[in-house]
Formats: C-alpha cells, sequence, structure tokens
C-alpha cells in the first residue's frame, strides 16, 4: 500500500529527488541497456519499502504459522526476493500481466492482493483468496496467473497471456518468471522459439537465487548465465536485491516490448533466506555463513533504508512507523488467518466448470449425492 | 469389396432423409470451425501444419486462406510449448482450438491439458475459466503402427475438470465441435481418423449455423429390446452394422452412441439396459481401466443392475502395443464378428 506521511520528525534538509548509479548491468545482443542511473522520488520509496516490508513479515508470519502447524502442505517463502516482485512491478502497470512459479506469495501481493486473503488462503480458509481450494501455490488475482505448481509450465502459459496481448492489439506486456532450476526446462526453450518467431509482448524473467531446490546453479546447468540463454533473444543481468536496479531493467524490456521487437529476457540475481520450502532448513547444500553474508550485504530492504536515510528522503522514525504499521497489519492478518472458518463442505465439489448447471459429482461412496455449481 | 465395407454402404444408403446434404466427417469439422471462427472474433485455430498445409488431415483445409495468420496459426513440433501457449491464451481470453495432429502427441504437452488447463477453474474458486478445445484424431488408424495408435478415451476420461467428447458420424463432428467451441471449459474432441472421409446425409436443421449438440448426452441409434451395445467414435458404425447382421436372426440390439466419454450419460444407458436386460459395450481402447470398464462399474452400483439377466461384457482392442502387418492390426481391433459374437455369447445363443 502507499504510505502517508504526516510529516512528523523530518530531518530539516531533505530532498525529494535522489540519483543512484545502479551496479553494471550485463548485456546480450543489446547495444545498450537501461540507464546507468535512476531517480527515486520519497514516494517511491517510502511504497517500495513498506510493499518489500510487508512481504518480509508476511513471510515470516507464515513461517511461524507453518511451524504452528496452522499452515499445511507445501510453503515456498519469498524472504530475501522482495526486491524483484517490486522492483518488476514498478516497471509496468496493473494492465499488464503477470505469471510466476510456486515461490508467489510476493507477487501474489504486488499484483493486488491483500495480505488477510493471501494468509487465509495458506490456512485454508472461506477468506482465502481462492476460497482455500488454491493452497500456497494456486493464488490469483487480475492479471495475475498464479502461482503455478509445475516447474516451467507457467512460462509457456506466460507466452498464451501475451499473445493473447498482441491479437487483442491492446499495448500490454506479460512478464512470465522462472527459477534457476526452471532454466533448464525444455518447454522454456520452445517458448523462447515460438515468442520470437512471432514477436510476442513478453518479458522472460529468471530469478535466479542460486539453488534449484537443493540443487546449485553450477550443479544443474551447464551454462549459468542465465540472460544468454535465450539465445537469439536479447538478455540483461541485474542486480535482483536492488529494488531500482530491477525496476528500470524492467521499464526497458517493456519498452523493448511495447515497441514490438518482440521478447526480451531479464536475470535477477537473488537470494532466498528460507530454505527451498519450509520442509528444507536450507543448510545441508549451502553454508550459514554464505545466508548470514547475503543478509548482512546485500538485503533488499536494509538497501532500501540506508540509501533513503543517507540522502534525506526520510527519516528513522518514519520507516520505523512503517514497520510498526506493517505489523501490525501482519498481525491482523494472522489473526483472521487463524480464525476465519474452512470453507463449507458445500463447497468441495464447486467450480469445476464454468457457465454450467449445477451437476452430480460422484462422492467416495456411490449413495453420497454430490452436486457441483460453476 | 469385403463384408465390412458393404455392410457400412447399406446403412448409411438407409439413412437418407428429405431436404438433406451428404457431408463427411472431415468437411463437417472444418465448416464447424469455419462457423465459429466467423462468429466471434476470439476463436483462433493453432496447430502443426493447420494452415498452409491444410491440416495434416485436411481438416482445417481454406481456413488460413479465408483467415490468414492471425487466426490460423502455423506452430513449430513442440507440443509442450504450444499446448501451453494455447492455455494462457485461453486465461488471457481468447477462445483456442489447439490441434493435436494426433492426439498420440499430446503425451508431450498432457501437463498443460490436465494441470494447466483441466484442474484452473477449480484452483482458483472459479476466478479463473479456461474456454479452450484441444482437437485432433484419437485412436487407431490405418498401419500407422502402435506409437501413432493409442486411444486417449480412457486417460483424458479419467480427469475431473475436462469434458471429452468423442464423435461418431458428421452429425456429431459438426454438433458437437460447436458445442465445445461454445463451451468455456476444457474440452478434449477425439476425432477418428477413418472416419474422416466417411459421408452422412445432414438436414438443414443440423447444417443450421447455431446447431448445436448438448456436451454429456449420448444417443440412441438403433432401437432395439434384446440387447444393449454402448459405444463411441467408429466403433458405433460396427456396432450398427453388428446390429444389422443379428436383426436377420431376430435379435434387436439397441445400439447407444456415447457422443461423450465425460461426463458420461448414465442415464440414456441404464435406460437402455432397463429395457433390454443385457449390456456390452464397444471400444477401440485397450480393456484394462478403459471406457467400457467404467461403464460397467456404474451399471453394477446403479437401478439398471436389476434388470440385468446376464454379466455386463466388454468389446475392447486387444491388449498389445499395435502391430503394423495388416493381418495383425486387423486382429489387434474389435471387428463386427466379435461384437456379433459377444452378443450371442451374453444372450447365451
Amino acid at each position: 500500500g502507499i504510505f502517508v506521511t504526516s510529516g512528523r520528525s523530518m530531518v530539516a534538509s531533505s530532498r525529494s529527488y535522489a540519483d543512484f548509479t545502479p551496479e553494471k548491468v550485463d548485456l546480450h545482443r543489446l547495444e545498450e541497456g537501461p540507464p546507468l542511473t535512476a531517480t527515486l522520488t520519497r514516494e517511491e520509496g517510502l511504497k517500495y519499502y513498506r510493499t518489500m516490508q510487508t512481504i518480509r513479515r508476511m513471510e515470516l508470519k507464515a513461517d511461524q504459522l507453518y511451524k504452528q502447524k496452522i499452515i499445511r502442505g507445501f510453503c515456498h517463502l519469498y524472504d530475501g526476493q522482495e526486491a524483484c516482485a517490486v522492483g518488476i512491478e514498478g516497471g509496468i502497470t496493473l494492465s499488464d500481466h503477470l505469471i510466476t512459479a510456486y515461490r508467489a506469495h510476493g507477487y501474489t501481493l504486488t499484483r493486488g492482493g491483500t495480505v488477510r486473503e493471501i494468509m487465509a488462503e495458506l490456512t485454508g480458509r472461506r477468506g482465502g483468496i481462492a476460497k482455500g481450494k488454491g493452497g500456497s501455490m494456486h493464488m490469483y488475482t487480475k492479471n495475475f496467473y498464479g502461482g503455478n505448481g509445475i516447474v516451467g509450465a507457467q512460462v509457456p502459459l506466460g507466452a498464451g497471456v501475451a499473445l493473447a496481448c498482441k491479437y487483442l492489439g491492446n499495448d500490454q506486456l506479460c512478464v512470465s518468471l522462472y527459477g534457476d532450476g526452471a532454466a533448464n526446462q525444455g518447454q522454456i526453450f520452445e517458448t523462447y522459439n515460438m515468442s520470437s518467431l512471432w514477436k510476442l509482448p513478453i518479458i522472460f524473467i529468471c530469478e535466479n537465487n542460486q539453488y534449484g531446490m537443493g540443487t546449485s546453479v553450477e550443479r544443474s546447468s551447464a551454462s549459468t548465465e542465465y540472460y544468454k540463454r535465450g539465445d537469439y533473444i536479447p538478455g540483461l543481468r541485474v542486480d535482483g536485491m536492488d529494488v531500482l536496479c530491477v525496476r528500470e531493467a524492467t521499464k526497458f524490456a517493456a519498452d523493448h516490448c511495447r515497441s514490438g521487437k518482440g521478447p526480451i529476457l531479464m536475470e535477477l540475481q537473488t537470494y532466498r533466506y528460507h530454505g527451498h520450502s519450509m520442509s528444507d532448513p536450507g543448510v545441508s547444500y549451502r553454508t550459514r555463513e554464505e545466508i548470514q553474508e547475503v543478509r548482512s550485504k546485500s538485503d533488499p530492504i536494509s538497501m532500501l533504508k540506508d540509501r533513503m536515510l543517507s540522502n534525506n528522503m526520510a527519516s528513522i522514525e518514519e520507516l520505523k512507523e512503517i514497520d510498526i504499521a506493517v505489523r501490525k497489519e501482519i498481525e491482523d492478518a494472522a489473526q483472521f488467518a487463524t480464525t476465519d472458518p474452512e470453507p463449507p463442505l458445500d463447497d468441495l465439489c464447486s467450480h469445476i466448470f464454468a457457465n454450467d448447471q449445477p451437476f452430480e459429482v460422484r462422492a467416495a461412496t456411490p449413495w453420497t449425492k454430490l452436486t457441483s455449481t460453476s | 469389396l469385403n463384408e465390412n465395407h458393404f455392410l457400412s454402404c447399406l446403412v448409411e444408403f438407409s439413412k437418407t432423409s428429405p431436404a438433406a446434404v451428404q457431408v463427411n466427417v472431415r468437411d463437417a469439422l472444418n465448416q464447424a470451425m469455419d462457423e465459429e471462427l466467423e462468429r466471434d472474433e476470439k476463436v483462433f485455430l493453432l496447430g502443426e501444419e493447420v494452415a498452409q498445409y491444410d491440416g495434416a488431415y485436411k481438416v482445417s483445409r481454406g481456413l488460413w486462406k479465408k483467415y490468414g495468420d492471425k487466426r490460423i496459426i502455423d506452430t513449430p513440433i513442440t507440443e509442450m510449448g504450444f499446448a501451453g501457449i494455447a492455455v494462457g491464451a485461453a486465461f488471457a481470453g481468447l477462445r483456442p482450438i489447439c490441434e493435436f495432429m494426433t492426439w498420440n502427441f499430446s503425451m508431450q504437452a498432457i501437463d498443460q491439458v490436465i494441470n494447466s488447463a483441466a484442474k484452473t477453474y477449480y484452483m482458483s474458486a472459479g476466478a479463473q475459466p479456461v474456454p479452450i478445445v484441444f482437437r485432433g484424431p484419437n485412436g487407431s488408424s490405418a498401419g500407422v503402427a502402435a506409437q501413432h495408435s493409442q486411444c486417449f478415451a480412457a486417460w483424458y476420461g479419467h480427469c475431473p475438470g475436462l469434458k471429452v467428447v468423442s464423435p461418431w458420424n458428421s452429425e456429431d463432428a459438426r454438433g458437437l465441435l460447436k458445442a465445445a467451441i461454445r463451451d468455456n471449459n476444457p474440452v478434449v474432441f477425439l476425432e477418428n481418423e477413418l472416419m474422416y472421409g466417411v459421408p452422412f446425409d445432414l438436414s438443414e436443421e443440423v447444417m443450421h449455423k447455431d446447431f448445436v449438440l448438448p456436451i454429456g448426452k449420448a444417443k440412441v441409434e438403433r432401437q432395439g429390446t434384446h440387447i444393449t451395445l454402448v459405444s463411441h467414435s467408429r466403433c458405433v458404425g460396427f456396432c450398427l452394422d453388428a446390429a444389422a447382421v443379428l436383426a436377420k436372426e431376430g435379435v434387436e440390439c439397441e445400439v447407444v452412441n456415447l457422443r461423450t466419454i465425460r461426463p458420461l450419460d448414465v442415464e440414456t444407458i441404464e435406460a437402455s439396459v432397463m429395457k433390454t436386460g443385457h449390456l456390452v459395450t464397444v471400444e477401440g481402447g485397450w480393456p484394462q481401466y478403459g471406457v467400457g470398464a467404467e461403464i460397467c462399474a456404474r451399471i453394477m452400483e446403479g437401478p439398471a443392475f436389476n434388470y440385468l439377466d446376464a454379466p455386463a461384457v466388454r468389446v475392447t482392442g486387444v491388449d498389445i502395443p499395435m502391430p503394423y502387418a495388416k493381418i495383425l492390426e486387423d486382429h489387434s481391433v474389435p471387428q463386427i464378428k466379435d461384437i456379433i459374437f459377444t452378443v450371442k455369447k451374453v444372450l447365451n445363443m
């Protein structure tokens, strides 16, 4: 959400704008990349800060609830990668489209979902964003197509959405995300081919967090230069821990698509603090020292906070107020998520078919009659 | 001419009705797609060779000339990719017809059909409908051997979230394809290559541009009193041929054309079995865990069981990969004599 400051405790000489120089950008088949300077306004900074902090706190709360066995099944947490989701959204609009894999809670939020309905979906309640029918990996909002459980499958789906954008002539594009683990999937290369042939308005984004489950990139990929794997597709690689880098790269990529040039590929170098999922402690295939080092040197939220403070774009108290507000939002959401009732049994068979008359569904035994409604 | 061909001609000839036009199954499918492409701009066709080649089996002949590159799209030979693209296009509001050159190749893309298409409306609690048709020839052909001859009715018929349709004649093909394209849900449309060239008479009513058949309703093709034959696709024709032969011996078969595999029209089958007291299912696919197995199980569990005077029996493809040599292939699929033999066994003749 957008945070409105009351103006309290501001440093006297605060500036509204600041120029930052992003880290280097690696280019593939591109003469030039995104601009080397980015402008961050105070409002943008506060918005990005709040959204990233919300994702962070939401994921940590999910961790807690999972350990209390209130969330069950698969739970793939996004803490560490917040700058990717927030930066990408900063480079596109809500009329554009986005699809990702199963590490999707952050995107569900940036794409318009609320913390309440996300958490209630994790706890499997009727107030969940998918009414408890989907769970962690299957959350949807307008122009956000999940949340997809099968590694790699979301990429051709995203190209299909892009095809629809081109077909309908609406100047929209589709961002199609996948991880370093998925990057070797055959169907992704099939999608590179068709997207290029047909000049689809698609931005392929590889969130390279260094590990596909327990397999490091060196052990899974003959080439770890994921931004080059599109071969004939132009690519760029940027620091995925820096929300401004991500935003500028996304803006650049979006311009490329909207000018009719076809697909483009972005690799975001990022990191996840948690293991692959809640059942993975995340330390059998990497060291605690490595995790700690990333936390202390490259945390996306700290990086933005330091920038804003050192450029007098916000005060410590202001940011603390945001933290408190976020904490409260998460607590309220968790409260809802743990007290909202589970879906009614009537809902068991609903939503099989759209726009259909109700029909009978076979239950576990032939004598029980269940009904499906659209 | 062999006996089967002669009998087929007899059956066709007896169907002529006034104000009828002869249309083969291929043309029925072609016309159905043409009309639906014209009716709704969001409908488009993609698949291998559907455009400039006019379709590997010529089912999409003339469509590219008429509608152009935007709406008739030739894809590379990458089923998993283009099936996923088709489903994604459906997510975003288009109405794709995704052709598999044969359903055998759908195995490369089956994850997109099941996990991306079939399950999404449910997982999203109704937020994301998937209005897509997957179509192509299914089952055995002639001399195409094991990898190109499998029937997928049971595989796709197993899955909630899919509608699975298996037309027999031109009326079925036309009405069911139009219904499938207009349906807002994923439909698996199983055609049959050997039926493409077979002509049938179609009435004026059937030729109307808004003629649709209901998905999920079987049709009684032939009334009978002694035994019920339930079948789908090409085997319906064999059942009718067998019925013609059996009629000469005083056995009147009721032939039920399923038209839809999923949802299965159990009521029509039950009503027939309650009338005749005997049931034989006939399919081209393999026996284990097949369409016939499902029908028999449902009849056992329902009111029709008490009307059975003999156990229900299945006639199926032979439980082997399809061989190549003609004599072997002929003995791998249900023949008319197998149906006649089974009927007589069930009736204790």
